[in-house]
């Protein structure tokens, strides 16, 4: 494979509602993350961006945001309605042929114009599950009261997820939730979904991110110290929720294999869990070390735009080995209802 | 980059409604297809790429989430594509790319529409705040565009109703099609009315159900099929903004650039002589001597002579559509990639009634959004 | 049960609240004040309308209001025989593409007030307000007949 790194990223602040509409927010991303890359907008080779239609309630929604892009002249740009850590997935792909060296991707994502928990249920089997109106919320309290009766975990194990990531979120100026009270003061609180509390559930979240690719030399030549993709795969698993267990993510951690995620110690990992339980089948679907840092953004518990989260979970990865932090970083993002669909991304300081 | 090629295709019976599948009965439908054609199982194939036009024709927030069990892609990568009318295309391209990256070897590529489930005509032109309802459905997009082009080439009225009978008559040689309409003439077409002046009813594509799908496979896996291979001599895609000063409707710059990418990608300096066939993204009848002008295939304000000379009719020099087309079945999320495996098989010798003898080298060309987005390939019956 | 089920109705009802964007509002605000704005690009200059806070060519914000003429001209056009929803309009009626004057993208509109036979490429086209000022484009109800002889097709023909 065609040595491919992520050279810069660039996210807007996460709010629970923008006045900006997709192309301004995706304006400010891609002109950021360009500049960072010292990457002239008309250098780009291939373009691919994530986006929902239902997200934004209008058909065709990720149209108005080429707009941002300056497609003129014509541009090579395809588009997922899926979160945009696939759209760099798909670029990660092009960029194999080797015609092209550079590529942008973006994200974007208002949660604020609908009703976030009645548009998730439309994602749902039209036929069996949707009809019954099961909300994220509730289908994220079936996979706890699972992980709770396998007796591993502890509704305290949830809250301490919820109070470190938040808590992690301070130095995060792009997060939405930071700041936690301690995980036992949380536990006082009332169910929201039993056994998930308000707090172990994502805030809604608008706003964009962008990342720009680049292989081999012309990766050396737009930033200093690349976030080389060693590994990038990603998995789906049935739909039907009692196909599968659900205290386990099989698909992590055949992504996982598939990257090559265990070849040597993971320095930081970002994990797309925006149910505080997720994060912790993640961390044992993934094998992570104690000594793994996570989130040290804050992760989806402190922001989750959806369709952007998980392109922001390999960005700031990515910043990490770009910063110096890390040597090898792992951003994950997730599709679907309970974890169902998982992409694995591993990071390098060294091609 | 690796050699790819088209190993199995499939496609359901496009209908207007179809109520004896379901979704996933409707996709299987065409997948079996394709493996059959490919003597392949699900079990076979790599990853699977789904692509289809806005979740609202379905009502189904990505549908790919419920679609995982029923294309046997439990255990795989799956993605979903969408990129407005050309999405089919871009489906077959993104499967495409997998394998020529080496990533994979087998790839499923699907694409599909059931609009019949939802209201495609309230999916395409829903009620935005803060402006009027204008127009219903997308013909009041392209009929100003068509008006323009009439003017320009000096076009006589005719020439957009032959298309529409060519493509028809085209179309009862594929059983497939959803329009089966024996009785159609020019006279017919003139008296159907009048939706969107100049574009007459039937001079419009219908709404269908339906579902196309390609296996793509690597060279290795090409030469070992048990039918021959459609190979993959290029492929390309661009996209130009909605709306911009000095924008060219009728000729639009992203539409020639990837003619201009993929011709030069297949080696093809003269594409009115050298390709054999054509499968067209044509809604709207005029958009015929429309493309043959933007593709290259056609002098600018020439396009029209060649419908009405007969070169793209079946026994044409440059067939184009010998499927029906968009015009006879148009199952939107599907429809580029039908055009794209339609040019398949008829490089494989396989496209059975409507088969143009000694077809080689076939292009497939999808378009969508406000005429901006862009998708084609072209294949052979030979590697390059 | 002897009948198959072979579908159901499942209806859904989502509500969104549209948020026009900082540029789309200043310009909705001014249809309320009966003003037309565009908006130019500093880099190619050209006047964009609606203006949509970027330019849709060179791909930087876009900050310069320019007001637009209320008078235009018709680039093309199209008459539609068939119901808008429960729109009610007398049919045939017809929409077209209209270069407001100082604008270099056109408008998509109602041309009311004439016959359809009449209208025609290069036609000269004058807005017609509401008597209720409201932030949407239906502030202007349609375009009517300017009574301006036509203008040349070179005028407007890169505007198709």
């Amino acid at each position: 494979m065609r040595p491919v790194a992520i050279v810069s990223f660039a996210q807007t602040p996460f709010v629970r509602r923008t006045r900006l509409n997709d192309a301004e927010l995706v304006m400010e991303v891609v002109t950021a993350a360009l500049e960072r890359a010292r990457l002239p907008r008309h250098e780009i080779g291939f373009c691919c961006s994530g986006s929902s239609d239902f997200l934004t309630g209008a058909p065709f929604s990720f149209v108005g945001a080429l707009d941002a892009v300056g497609a003129w002249p014509p541009i090579q740009e395809s588009h997922v309605e899926m979160d945009g850590a696939w759209a760099l997935y798909e670029a990660w792909v092009r960029l194999q042929h080797g015609d092209l060296d550079t590529a942008l991707v973006y994200a974007f994502g208002r949660s604020s114009l609908g009703d976030l928990q009645d548009v998730l249920v439309q994602q749902l089997d039209p036929y069996y599950l949707a009809p019954l109106g099961a909300d994220p919320i509730g289908l994220a309290a079936l996979q706890a009261r699972a992980l709770l009766d396998g007796g591993e975990f502890t509704e305290r194990d949830f809250a301490e997820v919820a109070a470190q990531n938040r808590a992690r979120a301070q130095s995060n100026r792009h997060a939405q939730v930071r700041g936690s009270r301690p995980a036992g003061a949380l536990l006082d609180e009332p169910y929201l979904a039993a056994p998930l509390r308000k707090h172990d559930c994502p805030p809604i979240s608008d706003g964009a991110a962008a990342i720009v690719l680049a292989a081999g030399d012309r990766a050396r030549a737009l930033c200093e110290r690349p976030a080389w993709i060693a590994g990038i795969d990603h998995r789906i698993e049935p739909h039907a929720l009692g196909a599968r267990d659900l205290t386990r993510s099989p698909s992590t951690e055949r992504a996982a294999r598939e990257a090559n995620a265990h070849e040597r110690p993971i320095d930081v990992a970002e994990l797309h869990a925006p149910f505080s339980p997720q994060e912790l089948i993640l961390r044992r679907a993934l094998a992570l070390p104690g000594s793994t840092a996570i989130n040290p953004s804050g992760g989806a518990l402190a922001a989750n735009p959806i369709m952007v989260a998980g392109l922001v979970r390999l960005g700031e990865a990515a910043a990490r080995v770009i910063d110096g932090v890390a040597a090898r970083a792992l951003g994950h993002a997730t599709s679907g209802p309970c974890l169902q669909q998982n992409l694995v991304c591993v990071l390098e300081a060294r091609p | 980059m690796n050699r790819a090629a088209v190993i199995g295709v499939g496609q359901t019976r496009h209908a207007q409604k179809r109520t004896d599948v379901s979704i996933p009965g409707l996709l299987r439908e065409a997948a079996l297809r394709a493996l059959e054609d490919a003597e392949l199982t699900f079990r076979d194939l790599d990853a699977v790429v789904i692509g289809k036009a806005p979740d609202m024709f379905e009502g189904v927030m990505m549908p790919e989430l419920f679609l995982a069990e029923a294309l046997g892609a439990v255990g795989k990568p799956m993605m979903r594509v969408h990129t407005a009318g050309s999405v089919g295309g871009s489906t077959g391209l993104v499967a495409a790319h997998l394998v020529q990256a080496g990533v994979h070897r087998r790839v499923l590529a699907v694409a599909f529409e059931k609009q019949s489930e939802s209201e495609a005509m309230w999916a395409l032109s829903p009620k935005l705040p803060f402006q009027p309802p204008l127009v219903a459905g997308a013909g009041g997009y392209f009929a100003p565009i068509i008006r323009a082009y009439l003017k320009r080439s000096g076009a006589p009225d005719e020439v957009g109703m032959m298309v529409a009978v060519k493509d028809r008559k085209n179309a009862l040689k594929n059983p497939y099609a959803h329009l089966q309409l024996p009785d159609i003439s020019l006279d017919t077409v003139r008296a159907s009315p009048m939706l969107w002046d100049p574009i007459r009813y039937l001079e419009t594509c219908p709404s269908s159900d339906g579902a196309c799908a390609v296996v793509i496979g690597d060279e290795a896996g090409a030469r070992r099929a048990p039918r021959k291979p459609a190979w993959i001599w290029g492929g390309a895609m661009r996209s130009e903004p909605t709306m911009f000063a000095g924008r060219n409707l009728v000729d639009p710059r992203a539409g020639r650039d990837c003619a201009k990418d993929l011709y030069s990608q297949a080696g093809i300096t003269d594409p009115r002589r050298e390709i054999d066939v054509a499968e067209l993204y044509v809604p709207f009848s005029w958009f015929e001597p429309m493309w043959l002008e933007n593709l290259g295939f056609a002098e600018r304000d020439q396009g029209w002579r060649l419908t009405a000379d007969g070169v793209t009719a079946l026994d044409g020099d440059l067939p184009v559509n010998p499927s029906g087309g968009v015009l006879s079945s148009n199952p939107i999320g599907a429809s580029g990639l039908l055009r794209f495996a339609e040019a398949a098989l008829q490089v494989r010798g396989l496209a059975g009634e409507h088969q143009v003898d000694g077809a080689r080298v076939a292009m497939g060309h999808a378009y969508g959004g406000g005429s901006q987005y862009y998708a084609m390939w072209i294949v052979g019956s030979e590697l390059r | 049960m002897s009948d198959a089920i072979k579908g159901f109705t499942a209806p859904v009802r989502l509500a969104y609240t549209v948020n026009a964007g900082r540029a789309a509002s200043r310009f909705l605000r001014g249809l309320a004040e009966r003003r037309i704005l565009g908006q130019r690009c500093p880099v190619c200059k050209k006047v964009n309308m609606p203006p949509r806070g970027a330019c849709p060519t060179c791909g930087v914000p876009t900050e310069e209001e320019v007001q637009l003429s209320e008078v235009g001209t018709v680039t093309t056009f199209c008459i539609i025989n068939i119901q808008f929803d429960a729109q009610a309009r007398e049919l045939p009626y017809a929409c077209a593409s209209i270069l407001l004057d100082g604008a270099d993208t056109t408008l998509f509109h109602l041309i009311q007030e004439v016959p359809v036979a009449e209208i025609r490429m290069g036609m000269r086209v004058r807005a017609v307000w509401d008597d209720e000022r409201r932030p949407s484009l239906d502030s202007i109800r349609h375009f009517r007949a300017a009574g301006e002889p036509d203008a040349p097709y070179d005028s407007y023909k890169e505007h198709l």
